[in-house]
């Protein structure tokens, strides 16, 4: 009897979790469809789910219209780029947060965090004009530093509560066995922060990735990224849903296939610590 | 060679101090064990000599060389830590390595020891594990192989034992003391657990809050301990204090006699009381008398087994050349 209520609840919690997976990916498989749709089946009421035309005729269409191969390339520098470098000053910070902490040490990581609360658009019309006033407006090195600024703070933060979890009797140890601090971060710190160094570059990368506030509001065309590639074809007038579609998906697809591999090392580093 | 020598050594952490000014000395090849209550400042004390902690003031030297100032990895000390503190990424043989791969030995050498340390700790066939796949007591035995290839001047251990169950903590103890013999170095051990201090030591350092109550040899502060902390610190069960009128008797404030130093009668003796808890453990009973004035509960510790229980009435007699007497300070008179 208890074992048939149970195994009622599984299915039923099988159930549930399906179609909460199935109605948060839903806009995403919508789009994917509708970018094989003929602009006319796009719009069509009642809509056409599976059943039409199958056509790669948006692809080739925005391919031919605008430079795809440009607009990735200056996502991935931009994504990896202000991931690389909030890394490289994030973990200096993390580890002397976690390893030498001071008085005030909780109430930086609040403070930094604050920066998150605010806004962004609030901060809007000064950086703007900075970038105006340094000439770095449709710039690659200034949306790679404004980005890294934007999400040090989580980088910080995730660092940190990896570093806290490592204990300090083994960096102890090592400081016995004769390592120099080189050696204590080289041989003993990094191998073992790894899964969650590892988790804060794809978040972050994806974070950056997905950026599009500054991302469309500081560049025009040298520096535009895949955001700047949707959203001009995410136009008031004319029925482009298809091609607005296409664009969408060869926007998200790497990031969809890189998320996809990486689920598992990104699991494993939001877990870190929780399991030993 | 392991001669530490602690001067004046003093520890405080802004305005708390935790050891006022304190002199030491630790003689070349002895074993020496730090034992107090939790928070006495062993654990501190044995930081300080490893390094781990700055000294607030006063010297620390090693084989008479100032060593105060010397980063832990200079002072040719090696320490076992309580979590053993492996390091999880690497095999054993990577992790007893890791100090000679530090100090740059070459390869031939390296593995020489870490063979030797193996053969002797009984991991030869554990060298390719990684810490995660091994139980604690093998955990144990890598942390101290790790530190044995180093040769160093001095073994620090910070309560090593403390994570193992009853019956590997006994094992483990004998290992250790078979060590040391064998080695012959210097050992600085520190324990909340004064069964541990009491089998291991040549030399017990007994402290509380920071201060140094007593050292000398397991017996000598068993025989003479130097006032009322120790005295009940030392030995298990510990010592019965007895206050007021019995004290008075023996122009003392506090007298003090073992439990083992008491005999038992149901017909006649000093002090008559009735049995609360018994405890047979067979080889042994413990009696706890309530009953008694100025102590309460009397510990009873009699060999063997006797059919003493709840509620029955016995006398007990202390036996009248081991009563330690101490003064209003606490302090022993002799």
């Amino acid at each position: 009897m208890a074992r048939a209520v149970t195994s009622q609840r599984k299915a039923l919690n099988t159930v549930v979790a399906w179609s909460i997976g199935l109605l948060i990916f839903f806009p995403i498989l919508w789009t994917i469809l509708t970018s094989f749709k003929s602009e006319a089946e796009a719009i069509a009421n009642p809509p056409v789910f599976m059943f039409f035309d199958w056509t790669l005729e948006n692809y080739s269409v925005v391919l031919e219209r605008s430079n795809y191969m440009r607009f990735l390339t200056n996502s991935v520098i931009i994504a990896g780029g202000s991931t690389l470098l909030g890394v490289l000053i994030a973990v200096p910070a993390a580890w002397s947060m976690a390893f030498v902490p001071s008085r005030r040490t909780k109430d930086i990581l609040l403070w930094m965090l604050s920066t998150k609360m605010l806004p962004a658009v609030g901060v809007l019309y000064p950086i703007y004009l900075l970038c105006i006033r340094l000439g770095v407006l449709d710039n690659r090195a200034a949306l790679v530093v404004i980005l890294m600024l934007i999400n040090l703070p989580i980088i910080v933060w995730m660092l940190y509560t990896y570093f806290r979890e490592i204990p300090g009797e083994i960096l102890e140890a090592a400081r016995m066995d004769g390592a120099t601090l080189k050696d204590e971060i080289l041989y003993v710190l990094t191998p073992m922060a790894i899964p969650g160094i590892a988790s804060t570059l794809l978040l972050n990368f994806i974070l950056a990735w997905n950026e599009a506030f500054w991302t469309l509001n500081l560049t025009s065309v040298d520096a535009a990224p895949l955001t700047a590639f949707i959203a001009s074809y995410s136009s008031p007038e004319g029925l482009f849903f298809a091609k607005l579609s296409a664009a969408s998906t060869m926007a998200i697809a790497p990031i969809l296939i890189l998320g996809w591999f990486s689920q598992k090392q990104l699991v494993r580093g939001l877990t870190f610590g929780a399991v030993k | 060679m392991g001669r530490i020598q602690l001067k004046q050594v003093k520890k405080a952490f802004g305005d708390v101090v935790v050891i006022p000014p304190l002199d030491l000395e630790i003689v070349d090849g002895e074993f020496v064990v730090f034992v107090g209550p939790s928070g006495c400042g062993k654990s501190t004390l044995l930081r300080l000599i490893a390094g781990l902690e700055d000294t607030t003031s006063g010297v620390i030297e090693i084989d008479g060389e100032d060593a105060t100032a010397l980063p832990p990895a200079k002072r040719r000390l090696a320490m076992v830590f309580q979590s053993y503190a492996l390091y999880p990424h690497m095999t054993v043989r990577k992790n007893i390595a890791f100090p000679l791969r530090m100090a740059k030995m070459d390869q031939a050498e390296q593995d020489r020891r870490i063979e030797a340390a193996a053969k002797a700790l009984n991991l030869t066939d554990y060298l390719h594990r990684r810490p995660g796949q091994l139980s604690g007591g093998q955990r144990q035995r890598v942390a101290i192989g790790r530190a044995i290839v180093r040769e160093p001047a001095a073994f620090l251990f910070d309560e090593p034992l403390s994570n193992l169950d009853a019956a590997l903590r006994v094992g483990m103890r004998m290992e250790i003391s078979e060590l040391h013999k064998k080695l012959k170095t210097t050992m600085v051990y520190v324990t909340h657990d004064q069964v541990e201090a009491m089998t291991m030591a040549d030399k017990i350092v007994v402290l509380q809050a920071g201060v140094i109550e007593q050292v000398g040899s397991p017996l000598d502060l068993y025989h003479t301990p130097r006032n009322k902390f120790v005295a009940g610190f030392i030995g298990s069960p510990r010592m019965n204090l007895v206050e007021g009128t019995e004290a008075a008797k023996h122009n003392a404030t506090t007298i003090g006699v073992r439990p083992e130093h008491i005999d038992i009668s149901t017909t006649e003796g000093l002090w008559q009381g009735t049995v609360g808890v018994a405890e047979h453990l067979g080889s042994d009973t413990f009696l706890h008398v309530h009953g008694v004035p100025g102590c309460d509960p009397v510990t009873v510790r009699i060999a063997g087994d006797v059919a003493l229980n709840h509620g029955d009435t016995v006398h007990l007699t202390p036996r009248a050349d081991q009563i330690h007497k101490f003064d209003a300070q606490g302090l022993r008179i002799s």
